[in-house]
Parts: structure tokens; C-alpha cells; sequence
């Protein structure tokens, strides 16, 4: 009887750990699924005229170039507004900060940013940027838009790489006659930069792939022309896939596929970036 | 003998409620090791963290009682604490050296102070490294990163980057703990030497380490001060008889 029952528990564990593991494979599945179909269909439409001519023929020929620039202004202004605030808000957080209420606030806040869903962000930059503040639908609005959105994943990604950076290092540096702030950027600041390097570019990479919090902000149909100043509106891939998918009759598919592989090449260049400065940042880590 | 510094009634007690230091005073001789010993959680840190100020940055509820530094109080709130600090240095128990050369380590207390002039950096970076006894180990090698030294040596750099920023008073706070024999042996031939010139206080890692380098010596229980006396005196004809079982070794 005892011994019935022990191998009942082994066969168990064996089927459990099983599972998690055909699991845990799984998830790959739909990972190359995704990039293997987008690349099989879109990799015939890249051309040099696609990625470098304005679009034709209501946008059913030409290339895509207003939108990839769209893009690329977009993920500047996001991160001109954004990467400055947030690693000021990360080193108050991580060095300055007490353990109060404040804190507590400010902390609570942050995670309910991270939580509030993408659109809600759009029609409130609607409401603040684009028509309280007057800036009209515009790279500005739109950047301000993605920047706050940004704000979160920015502000945690920097605080924990501050964080990571040793505590005795900003002790002895006190101890030799150091102010705080002589400490944050003689020592903890150039040792904390690639961590927070990676999680701006991680903040940037989502923002660059949004469509929601453009669309009331920022984000035109279709522009003869490139946008000349933030008060212009752009194009950009995400908002620009949509609109091909849904809103044009007759569009020929391989246009739609080759936006999306150069959107997802976008974005995923910048997380090659980001692996590459936190993979040669460790091997030169002196702690 | 000139007192460098002079404590008096001075008591600590940090947030989370705990006593660490009650009622000390005690001088401090200039060009002297004075040796703080006694078992762990005596207070002996605590003091040493006083007099830099280092415990500004810890949770401490009440300090009370005065710290007189060539007459000063640096406990006065209006204390200029980065000035202190260059004046006192300190070197800690695990070596802790910056993630950067060795010469960067040497000079960054200069730098602290706004001092770019090349000459005078050099010169530090010598005469830091020469006084911790380093200097003809590393001196082919200024431009390497310092974490590639050996245990031994990156507490003897801690010690050279003290040095170089010139102070009067140095405090270990039980620099060899980490360290084997030889290396101890090297330090505390190093403390020897510069006893001339600065004032040190040192808490040492053992009773025997205490009795070795000891001009002075204070022995600390439970935040009190039971002891303190001249070296040789208190580790051969000590008056308390706790600090007689301590050391000879009967707890502890």
C-alpha cells in the first residue's frame, strides 16, 4: 500500500514537470509564428523605393517613408520629454527620497501610471495638449502623450539600476569629503548608465509601437509631406498599419505586411541595442 | 602629550531604539594609535562614525554630549561636515575600492575638492601610496583598475586614498579582519610609521592586534566605556576586572 502510493507521487511529479515544461515551449510557438509570417509576407515589399518614397496612389503604391520618419520623430520627442524627468524623478526616488508618505505617494502613483490602458492616455493628451493647451494635433501633443506614458517604466527601469549600484561605494565616497551629489555623479550615476540606458530604450520601444495615445494626439491619414515643425502633425507605422488594414478598399496586402515587418524591425533594433549595452556593461562591471 | 580630540559624555541612540554608545568620554592623544577594543556590538563602530560624522547618514535618534576636535565641537549642527571628513579619514572594514584605476581611487578625494592641477595629483597619488607601503607593488601599473589588486593591497589603496587627501586623524574600523598574516603584518608596520605625523584610532579585529599596536587603548562593553589607560598598562595591569577576563580571554 505505502509503496503503491510513492509511486503514484513520483508519476506525478513527472507528469507535472512535463507539462510545464511542453508549456514553457509553447510560448515560443506563437513568437515565430508571428515573425516567421510577417517576414515570409512582408519581405517581398521591402524595397529601397518602399522605405524611402512618399505613398501613391491613395496609398496602395509608393513607399512608406512619411511614416517610418513619423516613427523616428515621434520616438525623439517621447524621449527628450521623458528620459530627463524620469531619471530626475529616479535618483529623488533612489538617493534622496525618504521612507514617508511622499514616497509612498509618488511610488503608488507610478504603478497606477504603468497600469492605465494606453487610450486613456490619448484622450487625455487630447484634452490637455491638444486642446487646453492649444498645441493643436501635432508631434508635440502626440510626444508629451507617449513621454507621460513613458514616464513609469522609465522612472522603475532607472530607480532599480541606481538601486543595484553598491551601497559601500557611495559610503566611502561620503567618507572622503563628498557631497551626495558628488557622490550620484562621480560614482553612482556612471555605474547605474546602463542599466538605465536599457530601460529607456525598453520605455522608447513601447512607446514607438503605440497607436492608441497618437490617435487623437498626433497621428494624420495620410501628410503629402514630411512634417516640418512639432507643431505638425505625422504619420507613423503603427497608426499607418492600422489605417492600411482597415480603412482603405483594395489594399494590396503585401503593403500591409512590409509596414508591419518594418515596424517590428524598428522596435526590435532598439531591444538588440538595449541587449548589447547591458551585455558589455557586465562583462566590464567591476563589482 | 596633546589631546587631539576630546569626548565628552557622549551618548547615541539610534532610531530603532537601540543604545549603542552611553556616556563616554575619553581623549584622544595626537601622533598616537589609540586602540577601541572589546567585543561586538560594544559601541566601538559607533564612535568611530561619530567622529567623521558618517552616522549622519544612518538612522540616529539622540546624540548628546560633545566631540572636541582641536577644541571644536563637531557635533554643533553649523559643523562644516565635508571639511571633517577630509580632516578625518577613514578606512573600513572590508576594502571598498571605486570601480575605476588606482590612480583614480588616489586622486578622486582631490577631485572631491575641486583639485585639477596634475602635478599636485601626482603627487598625492606618490606620497598616498609610498605612506601605505604600496607604492613599489603598483607604481608600473597606476592606470589598471584597482579591482584587479589583491585583497591585501586594495586595503592598503583604501589607506593610500585616505593618506592622500591629507588628514589629521585617521580611524580604521578593523582594517585587516579580511586580510591574512602577512598582509595584517604590512598595515600595522604602515600605522607604526605614520603615527608620527597623524593622530590614529583603530579598532582592532583581536585582543592580540589590540595589545600589539596600543599606544592608548579603550575598552568597550555594551556602549560603555569600562577601561581606558595607557597600552602596555591596561593590557598587563588592568583595574576592571571585566576588562581583565576580556583580556585574558575568559568571554568574548
Amino acid at each position: 500500500m505505502k509503496r503503491r502510493f510513492s509511486i503514484d507521487r513520483f508519476l506525478i511529479q513527472r507528469l507535472g514537470v512535463s507539462l510545464i515544461t511542453l508549456v514553457a515551449v509553447l510560448t515560443v510557438v506563437p513568437i515565430l509564428g508571428v515573425f516567421g509570417y510577417i517576414i515570409a509576407k512582408g519581405a517581398p515589399s521591402i524595397s529601397w523605393e518602399f522605405l524611402t518614397a512618399m505613398p501613391r496612389d491613395g496609398m496602395r503604391a509608393g513607399g512608406i517613408l512619411p511614416a517610418i520618419v513619423g516613427t523616428f520623430y515621434l520616438t525623439l520627442g517621447t524621449a527628450i520629454f521623458s528620459v530627463p524627468l524620469g531619471i530626475a524623478a529616479a535618483i529623488y526616488l533612489a538617493e534622496y527620497a525618504q521612507e514617508n508618505w511622499l514616497t509612498r505617494l509618488i511610488r503608488i502613483a507610478i504603478i497606477n501610471l504603468a497600469g492605465i490602458p494606453s487610450v486613456v492616455y490619448g484622450l487625455f493628451g487630447l484634452g490637455l495638449f491638444v486642446l487646453f493647451l492649444k498645441f493643436g494635433t501635432s508631434l508635440l501633443s502626440a510626444s508629451l502623450t507617449l513621454a507621460i506614458m513613458t514616464l513609469p517604466v522609465l522612472i522603475s527601469a532607472a530607480e532599480e539600476a541606481l538601486r543595484a549600484v553598491p551601497q559601500s561605494f557611495r559610503t566611502v565616497s561620503i567618507s572622503l569629503g563628498g557631497t551626495r551629489w558628488q557622490t550620484i555623479r562621480k560614482i553612482v550615476l556612471p555605474q547605474a548608465l546602463p542599466g538605465i540606458i536599457t530601460g529607456v530604450i525598453l520605455g522608447l520601444e513601447r512607446a514607438a509601437g503605440e497607436t492608441a495615445p497618437i490617435l487623437f494626439t498626433g497621428a494624420a491619414f495620410f501628410l503629402p509631406r514630411l512634417p516640418t515643425s512639432p507643431f505638425d502633425a505625422t504619420m507613423a507605422l503603427p497608426y499607418h498599419l492600422f489605417v492600411i488594414s482597415t480603412q482603405i478598399p483594395e489594399m494590396p496586402i503585401q503593403i500591409q505586411y512590409g509596414t508591419a515587418l518594418v515596424l517590428i524591425i524598428f522596435v526590435l533594433g532598439m531591444n538588440l541595442i538595449a541587449t548589447i549595452i547591458r551585455s558589455r556593461a557586465r562583462a566590464k562591471r567591476q563589482w | 602629550m596633546v589631546d587631539k580630540i576630546v569626548i565628552q559624555n557622549l551618548s547615541l541612540q539610534y532610531t530603532d531604539g537601540t543604545e549603542s554608545l552611553r556616556d563616554i568620554s575619553l581623549s584622544i592623544p595626537a601622533n598616537s594609535i589609540t586602540v577601541l577594543f572589546g567585543p561586538a556590538g560594544g559601541g566601538k563602530s559607533s564612535l568611530l562614525r561619530c567622529l567623521n560624522r558618517l552616522n549622519d547618514l544612518t538612522e540616529v535618534k539622540v546624540v548628546s554630549g560633545k566631540i572636541l576636535l582641536d577644541g571644536e565641537n563637531i557635533l554643533d549642527p553649523k559643523t562644516d561636515v565635508i571639511a571633517l571628513r577630509r580632516k578625518v579619514g577613514m578606512v573600513f572594514a572590508r576594502p571598498v575600492v571605486l570601480p575605476m584605476s588606482i590612480r583614480q581611487n588616489l586622486t578622486y578625494g582631490l577631485e572631491l575638492a575641486n583639485e585639477k592641477r596634475r602635478f599636485k595629483l601626482d603627487e598625492a597619488v606618490e606620497r598616498g601610496l609610498k605612506l601605505a607601503a604600496l607604492w613599489d607593488e603598483v607604481k608600473d601599473r597606476l592606470d589598471d583598475p584597482a579591482i584587479a589588486l589583491s585583497g591585501g593591497q586594495q586595503q592598503r589603496l583604501c589607506l593610500a586614498r585616505v593618506l592622500a587627501n591629507q588628514p589629521e586623524v585617521i580611524l580604521l574600523d578593523e582594517p585587516t579582519s579580511g586580510l591574512d598574516p602577512i598582509s595584517t603584518g604590512k598595515v600595522e608596520t604602515a600605522l607604526q610609521e605614520l603615527k608620527k605625523e597623524y593622530t590614529i584610532i583603530l579598532v582592532p579585529h583581536s585582543v592580540q592586534q589590540a595589545a600589539r599596536t596600543a599606544d592608548f587603548a579603550a575598552f568597550f562593553l555594551q556602549g560603555e566605556l569600562v577601561e581606558a589607560a595607557e597600552g602596555k598598562e591596561l593590557f598587563i595591569h588592568p583595574q576592571n576586572k571585566r576588562t581583565e577576563d576580556y583580556v585574558e580571554g575568559r568571554f568574548g
